[in-house]
C-alpha cells in the first residue's frame, strides 16, 4: 500500500476470492515470461511527503527566478503580476480534476468558462469563432498552417522571418511531414517585406508585434496574400491587441498566438495554452474542443462541447486535427484574468506599458555605442544593438542583479550582438533606470575591453 | 417566492459599465502621447468588449461555475482510458514554489541548473520505466507525443533513403492514432482484432508490407486485454523494417511489471496526465513525453536536456539544453515542454519510488478485475456483459448490447442516470468494435467500498430499468441540467456571447 492507495492485506484477500484467483500475479498471467521485469525498476524507495517537498524545494533554490533578479526577458513569455483571485479560482477541485466535459450535464462550469474565454478572445482579435485553446503559441502557429494546407491545398507557406524562432521552426517541423515548403520572408528595418507570391502559396504567415517587438502593417500584408490567393495567418501577442487594429478588420483569416501573459505563470516555459480564432469560413476546419451554447429538454439554457465531427474521436483519420484536450485550466485562468482586466483595464494597462517601453528604449539608446535595432513602433518589447560583445553585457549584467533580456545571436546571427528587452508592469520606471545604468557600465567596460573609443 | 438568481447568466451579462477590478499601477514615466507612440491607423477604433465587473462578483461567478462541474475530488471518476487517479496535494505545492513557477523559459542554462537538472531526472526515470533509454519531454499532450512518434518514424525511414506510405493502427485505436498518422502525413491502414479482443495476426501479415512505416499499438489494447501475441506482432512487423510504436495511454497496467522496450516497441509517449499524476483541468494540461530506441535517438526534438559531466575531478556536472542535434525532426512547441507538469510527475515518482509505482499498477489492476467480478452477477451480466470473457487489466469493456435490445435502455441512458447517483459514467461508445460499449477504469486510488458501492449502483439501476425503463431514458433529473440539445448546437452553433453595441 502506499499513501495514495487503500488496498488493505484483508482487502486483498476478499478481493482475489471474489475474482477466483489465488494472488495478484496471476491476475498478469497474459504477460508471457520473458517480457515481465524481474527485477525493481531502478528508481529507489519511495520518499515522505516531508521528504519529497524538501526535495523540490531544493532543486527550485538553485533556479533563478524572476523574484530573484531584475529580468528584462521576454521573447514570447512575459513576467505580469497574476493576480491572486486567479490562484484561488483555478486551484478549486472543481475546476483543477475533471478530465474534458464529456458529460455536459455534470460539466457546465467548465463549458461556460471555455464559451467565455472563446467570447473574450474573439473580442480581442475581431475574428466570429475562438475554439477553446490549444497547446501553446508556436504549435498554434503549425496547427493553423495545417487548416491553410486543407483549405486551399497549396504547397508553399511564407513565414515571415519575423515570426518567433520556435514558432517557425515548429512549422517546418511539421511541413515537412505534409510534403510543403516553407519560405522566409525577410525583415526590412524591422518590418516583414513580402516577396512576390505566387499561387503556389497557401498562407502568409506573420507575428503582431513582430519577434523584435515592430508592430507590422498587418493590413497591407493581408492585401497582398489575398491578391495572391493565400491566406493571412498572424501569430499575436494578446495583450497588445488591446490597442492594436484588430487582426479581423486587417483581413487576417486564421490568428493564434502564445496566452501565457493572460493570467499565467511563466513556469519555466510551460503549461500554458494557445489561442486559435478564424474566420466564419474556417469555422468548420478548426482544430481542438469548441463550446457552444444550447438548451436542455426543460428548456434550460446550458453549454456543450459542439462541432465535433470536426474531431478526432469521431472523423478519425479524416479528423481536421489529431488534437483531443485543450489547456482549458490555463485558459480558464486566461478568462478570469481578462475578466480581471475589464474592458477599460485592459487598455490602461497595455497604454502603461506603451509608456515604459517608451522610457526604456529612450534611456537604453542614450547609452553610448547602443542603437535601435529598428525605429518601428513597439508595444512591451523592442530590439536594440549593443555595440558590444552581448553574451559578456549580459554576464556583467547579471552579476548585478539585473537580466538585461534576449541576446538574438542564435535565431539572428545578423544581429550577432542584438539584444531583445521586455518591459511589463512588473518593472517600473526605477528598474528602468537600474537597467540603463547597469547596461550602460556593462557595455563601455566591453567597448574600453575591445579598445573602442566611447 | 422570488425567482433564483439566474445561475446560467455569463460573465458578460453581469457586467455594468463603470466597473473594475483592476487598478493600473502608477505611470511613472514622463508621459508621451499616445499617438506619438502607436500611429492612430495601428490603433482600434473600438475597445475589446470586456466584462466590467469588480473583484467580488468575478469570485463569486466562478466559484458558482465550479459548483456546476462534477471533479475527481468529489466522487469516483472510472473512465476508461482516462486513468483518473488521485492528484496529490503536494504537487500544487511545490510547482507553486518561486523557484519553478516563476522561471523564465530563457534564463540562461548557468541559472536554471534545478530545472534542467528535474528534467534530466525525470527523463532518466522515464527511461528506465519504459525500457527504452532516450526521452524528450517535449511534446505538450498525448496527442502531440503520438505526432513526435510518426515524425521519428518518418525521419528514421528516410535517413534510410526509404520513402514509406502506410502506418498500421488496430480497429481498436484511439481516435488520435488515425487522425495522428494523417497528420504526420501517411495513409492509415486498420488491422482487425480476433475473436479474443486481440491484434488479429492474419490481417497484420497481410498487411504488414515495405510500404509500412510503422505499427501504432496500445498495450494493453483499448480493451483493457494484454496484446498477448505481442512477441510475433514484433517480429512481423520489424521484419519488414517498420518500426513499433507504443500509444502510453494504458501504461497505469504495467509500471514495474512489464515494459515496452523489452517487448520491442521502438517509440513509447507517456501520458503525465494519467499514469503520472498531472491533474486534468478540465480538459488540459497535460504532457506526452517520448522514450525510443538507440536507432531513434538521432531525430529527436531539440533542444534536447543533457547532463554535461565536468572534466574537472570533484566538480558538479552541467545541465544544460543540446541545439546541435542535426538529424533532429525539429521542434514540436515553443521552448522546452510543460514543465509546470514534469515537477508534478516527478515528485509523484519520487514518492512511490520503485515499489510504490508497481503496487499502483497491481492494485489498479486488482481493482478493475474485483469490479468486473461483482459486475458478472445476476441481474447485471445478462445485460451488460463483458466484451471478452477474460481477466482485464487495468480497465474492462463491457456491451450495453443487451441490455438494449431487452430493455431498450441504452449504454447512454445508463450513464445519464449514473449522474444521478452522484458518479462519473465510464467511457461510452468506445472501443468502436465493442456495440453499446462501456469502458470503465477505477485505477488504484479507489478503495474497496467505493467499486462495491459502484456495482449497487448499476444493479440497482438495471433493476429500475427492467421495472421502468423510461427512468433510465430521461436521466438525469438531479444536475444543474438535463440532457442538452447537441444537434441545435452544432447546426446553428453560438460560439460565443452576443452582444448589443458598445
Amino acid at each position: 500500500m502506499t499513501r495514495y492507495t487503500s488496498a488493505t492485506d484483508a482487502d486483498r484477500e476478499e478481493m482475489l476470492a471474489t475474482i477466483g484467483v489465488s494472488s495478484v500475479q496471476e491476475l498478469f498471467a497474459d504477460i508471457p515470461n520473458r517480457l515481465r521485469l524481474n527485477r525493481q525498476l531502478a528508481l529507489g524507495d519511495g520518499l515522505s511527503e516531508p521528504e519529497v517537498f524538501e526535495e523540490f524545494r531544493a532543486l527550485a533554490a538553485r533556479n533563478v527566478s524572476s523574484d530573484d533578479e531584475i529580468s528584462f526577458l521576454g521573447a514570447g513569455m512575459y513576467d505580469h503580476y497574476v493576480p491572486a483571485l486567479i490562484d484561488s479560482i483555478i486551484m478549486r477541485s472543481e475546476f483543477l480534476t475533471p478530465y474534458t466535459p464529456y458529460q455536459p450535464e455534470i460539466s457546465q462550469g467548465g463549458l461556460q468558462a471555455m464559451f467565455e474565454y472563446q467570447t473574450a478572445i474573439s473580442e480581442l482579435t475581431g475574428l466570429p469563432v475562438s475554439n477553446a485553446s490549444v497547446y501553446e503559441g508556436p504549435s498554434a502557429v503549425a496547427a493553423a498552417g495545417y487548416v491553410a494546407k486543407h483549405t486551399n491545398n497549396r504547397r508553399r507557406f511564407v513565414v515571415s522571418r519575423g515570426v518567433h524562432p520556435h514558432s517557425r521552426e515548429t512549422l517546418r517541423t511539421h511541413a515537412h511531414a505534409w510534403e510543403m515548403e516553407v519560405s522566409e520572408a525577410p525583415l526590412d528595418a524591422g518590418a516583414t517585406q513580402l516577396p512576390e507570391l505566387s499561387d503556389e502559396v497557401s498562407a502568409v504567415i506573420v507575428q503582431q508585434p513582430n519577434f523584435l517587438g515592430a508592430v507590422e502593417d498587418l493590413a497591407s500584408i493581408a492585401q497582398s496574400a489575398h491578391a495572391a490567393g493565400a491566406l493571412v495567418i498572424a501569430a499575436c501577442d494578446p495583450l497588445p491587441l488591446a490597442l492594436l487594429k484588430t487582426p479581423a478588420e486587417c483581413g487576417v483569416d486564421i490568428v493564434v498566438g502564445e496566452g501565457q501573459s493572460l493570467g499565467n505563470r511563466l513556469d519555466f516555459g510551460g503549461p500554458s495554452f494557445g489561442f486559435f480564432a478564424a474566420t466564419e469560413a474556417l469555422m468548420r476546419r478548426m482544430p481542438g474542443r469548441i463550446a457552444g451554447e444550447t438548451v436542455d429538454v426543460d428548456g434550460k439554457r446550458g453549454f456543450v462541447l459542439t462541432l465535433q465531427t470536426r474531431e478526432q474521436h469521431i472523423r478519425r483519420e479524416k479528423a481536421t486535427s489529431n488534437i483531443c484536450t485543450a489547456q482549458a485550466l490555463n485558459a480558464l485562468a486566461g478568462v478570469i484574468y481578462l475578466s480581471w482586466l475589464g474592458r477599460r483595464g485592459v487598455v490602461e494597462l497595455v497604454e502603461l506599458m506603451l509608456q515604459r517601453t517608451a522610457y526604456a528604449r529612450e534611456r537604453l539608446t542614450a547609452i553610448a555605442g547602443v542603437t535601435q535595432l529598428h525605429e518601428k513602433p513597439v508595444v512591451r518589447e523592442f530590439a536594440v544593438e549593443l555595440g558590444a560583445p552581448v553574451g559578456a553585457v549580459i554576464a556583467r549584467c547579471r552579476e548585478q542583479g539585473v537580466n538585461p533580456g534576449y541576446p538574438l545571436w542564435r535565431d539572428y546571427p545578423e544581429h550577432a550582438d542584438g539584444l531583445l528587452v521586455a518591459i511589463t508592469e512588473r518593472r517600473t520606471k526605477a528598474d528602468i533606470d537600474r537597467l540603463a545604468d547597469v547596461l550602460g557600465g556593462a557595455v563601455s567596460a566591453e567597448r574600453e575591453a575591445v579598445g573602442v573609443s566611447t | 417566492m422570488i425567482a433564483q438568481a439566474d445561475d446560467t447568466l455569463t460573465i458578460y451579462e453581469r457586467s455594468k459599465a463603470g466597473r473594475r477590478a483592476f487598478v493600473v499601477p502608477a505611470l511613472d514615466v514622463p508621459p508621451r502621447s499616445i499617438d506619438e507612440l502607436l500611429p492612430a491607423a495601428l490603433r482600434r477604433a473600438e475597445p475589446a468588449r470586456l466584462p466590467e465587473v469588480a473583484e467580488p462578483e468575478i469570485v463569486r461567478h466562478y466559484n458558482r461555475l465550479s459548483k456546476r462541474n462534477f471533479d475527481l475530488d468529489t466522487g469516483f471518476y472510472p473512465l476508461g482510458s482516462c486513468t483518473m487517479k488521485h492528484n496529490p496535494k503536494l504537487h500544487e505545492r511545490i510547482a507553486a514554489l518561486p523557484g519553478h513557477a516563476r522561471m523564465h523559459p530563457l534564463q540562461d542554462p548557468s541559472a536554471a541548473q534545478g530545472a534542467l537538472e528535474l528534467m534530466w531526472r525525470l527523463q532518466e526515470a522515464l527511461g528506465e520505466i519504459a525500457g527504452l533509454p532516450h526521452v524528450s519531454l517535449q511534446p505538450s499532450a498525448g496527442s502531440q507525443g503520438e505526432l513526435a512518434g510518426v515524425l521519428l518514424t518518418r525521419a528514421y525511414h528516410e535517413d534510410r533513403g526509404q520513402h514509406r506510405t502506410k502506418v498500421l493502427t488496430p480497429d481498436t485505436a484511439h481516435g488520435t492514432n488515425p487522425a495522428t498518422v494523417t497528420m504526420g502525413g501517411y495513409d492509415v491502414v486498420k488491422v482487425v482484432s480476433d475473436a479474443h479482443g486481440n491484434v488479429d495476426l492474419d490481417d497484420l501479415r497481410a498487411k504488414a508490407d515495405e510500404d509500412v512505416a510503422c505499427l501504432m499499438l496500445t498495450n494493453p489494447s483499448t480493451l483493457g486485454l494484454f496484446e498477448t501475441g505481442i512477441e510475433e506482432i514484433e517480429r512481423i512487423v520489424h521484419g519488414v523494417g517498420a518500426t513499433l510504436y507504443y500509444d502510453g495511454a494504458n501504461l497505469n497496467a504495467i509500471m514495474g511489471i512489464s515494459r515496452p522496450g523489452d517487448m520491442g516497441f521502438d517509440i513509447v509517449h507517456f501520458n503525465l496526465h494519467k499514469s503520472f499524476t498531472q491533474p486534468h483541468g478540465g480538459g488540459g494540461p497535460g504532457a506526452g513525453p517520448v522514450a525510443v530506441s538507440e536507432r531513434i535517438e538521432p531525430y529527436l526534438p531539440r533542444p534536447q536536456v543533457v547532463r554535461r559531466e565536468s572534466s574537472t575531478n570533484g566538480k558538479e556536472p552541467f545541465y544544460d539544453l543540446d541545439y546541435d542535434r542535426p538529424k533532429s525532426i525539429g521542434r514540436l512547441r515553443g521552448f522546452q515542454g510543460n514543465y509546470g507538469v514534469f515537477v508534478r510527475s516527478y515528485a509523484y515518482i519520487r514518492s512511490l519510488g520503485a515499489p510504490g509505482l508497481r503496487d499502483a499498477s497491481e492494485t489498479a489492476v486488482l481493482n478493475a478485475n474485483y469490479l468486473l467480478a461483482r459486475l458478472r452477477r445476476e441481474g447485471v451480466m445478462e445485460y451488460l456483459p463483458a466484451a471478452y470473457d477474460r481477466l482485464c487489466m487495468h480497465e474492462f469493456v463491457l456491451s450495453g448490447e443487451p441490455m438494449r435490445r431487452q430493455l431498450q435502455v441504452k449504454t447512454l441512458d445508463l450513464a445519464k442516470r449514473l449522474l444521478d447517483h452522484g458518479v462519473h459514467p465510464p467511457t461510452v461508445y468506445f472501443p468502436l468494435i465493442v456495440e453499446e460499449a462501456l469502458m470503465v477504469e477505477p485505477t488504484e486510488t479507489e478503495t474497496k467500498e467505493t467499486l462495491d458501492h459502484f456495482a449497487e449502483i448499476v444493479a440497482e439501476i438495471l433493476r429500475e430499468a427492467r421495472e421502468d425503463p423510461s427512468v433510465a431514458q430521461h436521466a438525469p433529473y438531479t444536475t444543474p441540467v438535463r440532457r442538452l440539445d447537441e444537434a441545435r448546437a452544432a447546426r446553428r452553433p453560438v460560439v460565443r456571447q452576443a452582444m448589443n453595441g458598445n
